[in-house]
Order: structure tokens, then sequence, then C-alpha cells
């Protein structure tokens, strides 16, 4: 069955790297639905969050080559119900949809939005939340016409209580340092 | 540790000279130039040979890879030159062949600016490459190159492609050098695991019905003798992968044939009978599974591999023992009872049987006029004691060579396996001898191959090598007039050449040969051709529209497998 799996990948900062993942999904056709990278909390480690919808055989065989590439020092996948995330997604309207009402006002507070920036002409507008909400707060501003729209890929946490990645490299080191 | 200042380009030598590199592919050009002129003051320490193209330099760099274990060694420059190396870096990928790759590449400040003869060779290489680099710097020359080499040959191996500015080959570094023992984010070989090999043990002591197929990981391992041994003790008949082909001798009564597509008939057949299969070292090919929703489905999998990523990828393995080849199987062996399959064993003889009667006999001994490929192999491989190396191109030639060659010694064959490169051979065979220099090396090609990279006689003749270059003439691109003919109608779309006079074109490399036509002139002309001191050129004018059987044809089961037409 297909659904939303994400994908994440601790690697080296290497040049080429992120090219290298994404050949894993276009060779075989996935289309990626979201891709962020950024550094982790360890420093030189960066991590890659990739979100797919695709099967969940399929999603292990795209792990295990993405795992190979020798600068990945792991890949992980959930599906959507194993890790909280957000998107953060921001907004453009003409300020003067504030002045004629207060309904702006009603559907930013509504959505536990923030406004940005108000300039004479524009007005910015954040909001963090799940694709559909991030959406559905377009739909209800765009009765105002929204003037420009963005918004980023998945970030995500696993519920683990702890950074599977600090103890899956605690455990790399010692491997290593046995073959001194 | 001592220093010494030197220059990028004569880094890169120190580096490769470090590793053990006695020989070394390639082509020179503008952004290579650096280093080829540090290569002119070592020609006493590494042993340079020009190909004729750098098509021809990869390959030659895969036949000596595959023959001595060790990494092969190519150069070629910027631009057309690197992206020539590709088709052989994408062969060496599919067939885990240890390749270091060195392309020259325009300097640094020129990198995006589409000067003369760049090309991304990075990008383009990253699909078909285990790892890639590109050095811009002169002082990431050695732990780079070092890098390169042990990514290359550890674990699963394959090829890896440095890139390296021209400004870093002039600029200078204090060089010293470090051999790459680790990298934290690559662990080439997981340890085997002692309770998944007690698990596979079970599933082997009590099957009644067990087949083990052996690929190219047992060579990759030298897990040769380890694997005799495993079979030797549990009596379990064992069959090959077209690179899995010389890891156990073709007349070990346990050695019950080829899989695949034109394998033989009882390893395919029986393959959907079993209740175990052992997979030691292969990946469940397409070539070898057939339809795979069909294939084996009566049997449990034990998977023993040392690729992570190939697990579950084809076939799901009820037990999947990672590591190596060598390690794994020992463990298994100790962990085994003694056993014997006679009744099983007996249903392969009983297929073997079959075969022979309906297609080896008329293969190897044929009675009708034309010549057939079999014969000629047949011929070829007694009078060299069954002890010479095997290199063949692709097509029915490969295919008539593997069945019927018989091996003696391990790494022994040399082919394209999975990307089925044609015009590999020719050159692979060069490699092949530089890096076995006291044994025979048979090149076995179609003419449709040969004339893909015929001018690596060119380096063959320049450099004395003395491989013998068999060509089986049909006049056809066979195995595509083959399916051309079995279906799709006998429409021979563009498959029938004009061929030269291969033999003028040998004498015009200065290299002397010979042909073939008749029955009669055959086990001469094979004689002569071994015998001679030097290279040689036999060609073997074949029946034209010879088939290859058995045959599974694409999308059929193995079980499926067809005798005849």
């Amino acid at each position: 069955m297909k659904q939303e799996y994400n994908i994440t990948v601790f690697s080296e900062n290497h040049i080429g790297l992120l090219t290298r993942i994404t050949i894993v999904f276009t060779r075989r056709k996935i289309n990626i639905e979201s891709l962020t990278v950024s550094e982790s909390a360890i420093e030189g480690v960066y991590k890659f969050t990739i979100v797919v919808k695709t099967t969940r055989e399929q999603t292990i065989k795209i792990v295990n080559q993405i795992e190979k590439q020798i600068d990945v020092l792991k890949a992980f996948y959930h599906t959507n119900d194993e890790i909280i995330y957000q998107e953060i997604a921001l907004y453009k309207v003409p300020t003067e949809a504030l002045y004629n009402s207060d309904t702006v006002e009603k559907i930013v507070r509504k959505a536990s939005a923030r406004i940005l920036e108000i300039t004479r002409e524009y007005v910015v507008i954040e909001k963090t939340g799940h694709k559909e909400e991030t959406q559905a707060l377009f739909e209800e501003l765009n009765e105002f016409r929204v003037l420009q729209f963005i918004r980023s890929g998945r970030v995500a946490l696993s519920r683990d209580p702890i950074e599977r990645l600090s103890e899956f490299l605690r455990e790399r080191d010692a491997f290593l340092d046995a073959i001194d | 540790m001592t220093t010494k200042k030197v220059k990028g380009s004569q880094a890169v030598i120190l580096s490769l000279l470090e590793e053990g590199v006695d020989t070394i592919f390639g082509y020179p050009g503008g952004a290579i130039m650096p280093i080829y002129d540090a290569l002119y003051d070592f020609d006493k320490h590494v042993t340079h040979i020009l190909t004729r193209h750098e098509q021809g330099a990869v390959h030659a760099a895969e036949g000596y890879a595959r023959v001595t274990g060790k990494a092969g060694v190519c150069f070629a420059t910027s631009g057309p030159g690197a992206t020539n190396l590709i088709t052989g870096i994408a062969d060496a990928m599919i067939d885990s062949t240890p390749l270091v790759c060195i392309t020259g590449q325009v300097a640094s400040p020129l990198l995006g600016t589409d000067a003369f003869q760049e090309s991304d060779v990075v990008g383009i290489s990253m699909p078909v490459t285990k790892w890639n680099y590109q050095i811009t710097v002169p002082e990431e020359i050695p732990e780079v190159i070092a890098q390169a080499f042990y990514i290359a040959q550890s674990g699963r191996p394959g090829p890896v492609l440095i890139d390296i500015t021209k400004d870093a080959q002039f600029g200078e570094l204090e060089f010293q050098y470090k051999k790459c023992r680790k990298i934290r984010s690559y662990v080439p070989e997981t340890p085997v695991d002692p309770f998944k090999v007690k698990e596979a043990a079970d599933l082997i002591n009590t099957a009644t019905r067990p087949l083990l197929l052996f690929g190219q990981g047992v060579i990759i391992g030298n897990a040769e003798n380890e694997l005799k041994e495993f079979v030797e003790k549990t009596g379990i008949p064992a069959a090959w992968t077209l690179l899995g082909l010389s890891a156990m001798p073709t007349d070990h009564e346990l050695n019950v044939g080829m899989l695949g597509m034109h394998g033989n008939y009882a390893p395919n057949l029986l393959t959907n009978e079993a209740d175990l299969i052992i997979a030691v070292g292969m990946r469940f090919d397409d070539r070898v599974t057939g339809k795979v929703s069909e294939y084996a489905k009566k049997a449990k999998i034990i998977h023993l591999e040392i690729d992570p990523a190939e697990i579950d990828k084809i076939k799901k393995a009820d037990v999947a023992v990672l590591g190596n080849s060598k390690k794994s199987l020992r463990m298994l062996t100790d962990n085994v009872k003694e056993n014997s399959h006679k009744e099983w064993l007996q249903r392969f003889r009983e297929c073997d049987k079959i075969e022979k009667e309906k297609i080896i006999d008329s293969e190897l001994f044929p009675t009708k006029p034309g010549l057939t490929m079999g014969e000629v192999i047949r011929i070829t491989g007694d009078k060299t004691n069954h002890e010479a190396i095997l290199v063949s191109d692709v097509g029915q030639h490969q295919m008539v060579a593997s069945r019927y060659f018989k091996f003696r010694k391990p790494k022994s064959n040399v082919t394209s396996g999975g990307l089925g490169t044609m015009g590999f051979a020719l050159p692979a065979s060069l490699g092949a001898q530089l890096g076995a220099p006291g044994r025979t090396v048979i090149a076995v090609i179609g003419d449709g191959g040969f004339q893909m990279t015929i001018q690596e006689l060119g380096t063959i003749a320049q450099n004395k090598l003395p491989v013998k270059i068999i060509i089986l003439n049909n006049n056809f691109l066979g195995m595509v007039r083959q399916w051309q003919q079995l279906f799709f109608d006998k429409r021979y779309s563009f498959t029938e050449l004009q061929n030269p006079d291969f033999i003028m074109i040998a004498k015009g490399f200065g290299i002397e040969g010979h042909k073939v036509e008749v029955r009669e002139d055959l086990e001469k002309g094979i004689s002569k051709m071994i015998n001679h001191h030097g290279p040689y050129l036999l060609e073997v004018v074949i029946e034209k529209e010879d088939n290859v059987f058995p045959m599974v044809p694409t999308g059929a089961s193995v079980s499926d497998i067809i005798l005849e037409p």
C-alpha cells in the first residue's frame, strides 16, 4: 500500500552527496514530495529529511541503497504517525485586506498564525503546521488575494526519547577502533 | 613521518606506487599532461599501457582487476577522454570490479565555464561509481587516492573516479602517504553473525532437495576452497551464475552447471523443485531468475552476501548471512552435518542426459557441414588443458564459451555480465594478460563486438602481448538475430554485417592470423594459434543462423526452459 514515508539520512558533509541520494529516487522513478537538508546537532553531520509516497517494501530498498553510499552514515524511515513533523508557510496579503474588516485578523488568530511584517502595501503572515493546515490557511487568505506564498519542506523528529544517531555513532566508533 | 615537497602530478604517481600499482592503462590529453609528465620519470617502476581509445583503457583495467583481484588503474584526460571511460565504469559497477580511474580536469577557475574539454565527469559518473571525488588543491591528493583504493577494493568492490584539476596537478604539497584503513561512514563488510549461521545450518541439515547457487562473490572473496569444502561435506549440488564461472572446477561431480537464460537444463528446471536455495555471492539477476514470481517457489532461501542492499532486493531471504563469503562459508561448513543427496543428484543427471542428447552432442560434435561455436570452444578448451583464462565478449559466443570452455583453475573467466558490454573482450584480454603474464589468455569474440574496439589490436601489437584472439564469425549480430528469429517473425532488422578481411586487418597491425572455414582445418588452426609465440588472431567462419539453446525466454519461469525452438 502506498503511503507517506519519511526517510531520514545522516551523512558526512560532502559535495555531491545530495545528487547521489536523489539519484537513488530518480533511477526508480520515485517522486520526492519534500526534501530538507541542514546540519544536525552533531557538528559536521548533515541531516536530510525526505518525504516520499510509496510502499513500505520500496522504502526499505531505497533506505538500503542510500546507506550503501560511501558518505552516508545512517538512514532511517518512519511513517507519519511515528514522527513529529512540521512545515512552515509564509503568506503575503495586501494590507488593505486588514483595513476593511477584521476577518483576516480572525483567521490569523484562529489558525495560530502570526504576522511577521507589515508595510503600507502588504502584510506577511507565518504559519507552522502540517501541509493540510498551511493549505487551509492559504485557501482562507486567498479570499483576500494572496500575493505570494511559500511552503518549506518537512522537518521531523522521531518519537524516540534519544537521538538514535548518537547511539549509532558510538557503536560505529567502537567498531572502527576495533580495527586498529 | 618524513615529508617531501613535490608537485601534485608527482604526488599522484607516488601515491599509486605506495598502493603497489604496477600497471596503468591510459590515454593522455591536455588536462592530464602534468601527470603524464611526472609519469615519464617513473617508467622503471610502473608500466603504462597506451590504449587506442579510453574505452579500451578502462576495459583493460577491468580485465587486469578481474584476474588479479587488485584495482585496475586508468588515466584519461578531461572532456571526451573522461566521458569515454563511462561505459567501462558502468560495466565495472554492475560487475563489482575494483577500478581507480583518474581523470584530468580543467583548471579550477575554469570549472563551470564550459571551458575547452570541460565535462562534469563527477556528475556524469555519479550513478555508475562506488565513490567519486574532485580534487582542486594539491594537498588533498595523497589522502583522496588512499581512500579511493580502500573504497574500490574493500567490501563489495567497485569503480572509483578521481577528477583532478590541472592547477592541483601543477601545485605543490608536502607529500606523505598513509594507506586508508577506515572511513567513518563506510563499513565494507559486517562480521558474520554466528546465530544466522546456525539458523542457516539448521535449514541445510534438514533439507532434502537443496541447491547451491554461486556467483562472483565467491571469486572476489577468494572463497573457492571454502565453497568446495562446504559442497563436498554436504553433498549439495552447486550451480553457477555467469560471473561465478570458474569458482569451482567444471568437472567436479557436484558442479551441476550454469544458471539462467542460456544455462544448463538441470539447474534451471530443478531450481523450481528445490526445497532450499543457498545463494552465495550472487544477486538474483533477472537473467538468472526468469519470472521472479514463479522462481524457486518451493524453496526456502539462504542468502550469503556482503552487500546488505542485495538482501531481499529481488528474492526475499528466509535467512540472510551478511559478510565475507570466505568467512561465512567456513563457519557454515563447521555447522553442517556431513550428508549426501544421491537421489536428488540423480535428477540432475537425468536432465543432463536429455540436454546432452538434444543440444550438447550436436553442438560439440556436429555432423552437419557448417562449423559450430561449440566445437571451436571444445577444442580450444581441450588444447589449453582447461587452464587458460577465457575472456569473452557479449552475445551468442559468450553463452557458448561459458557453457563449454570448462575450467580447472579459479579466476579464469573474464566477461561482461551485468552490463553486457559488446567490445569488452579485446581490451579486457590485454589487461588480463598483463595481470597474469604467465597464463594463456584466450579472447573469444563475435564479429560484431570485435569491431567495436578493434583498434586495441594496436595496443596488443605494440606491447607484444601474446593474447590469442578467436573471432567466431557468423556475419550477424547473432544474439539479436536469434531473438528476431524466435520472437520477431524472422524480421532480421539491421543485424547482418558486411565484415572486413579480419586477417588482413590483423596483419596491418602486425599480428599473425589465420582464417578457418572448414572442419578439416579447425584443430590445426587452433593448435597453431596456441603454439604461436605472440599475439594471434584466428577467425573461424561458423554457421550463419545457429541458435543458442537451451533458453529461458524473457518473462518465462526457469522451469519453462526450452530445449529447441
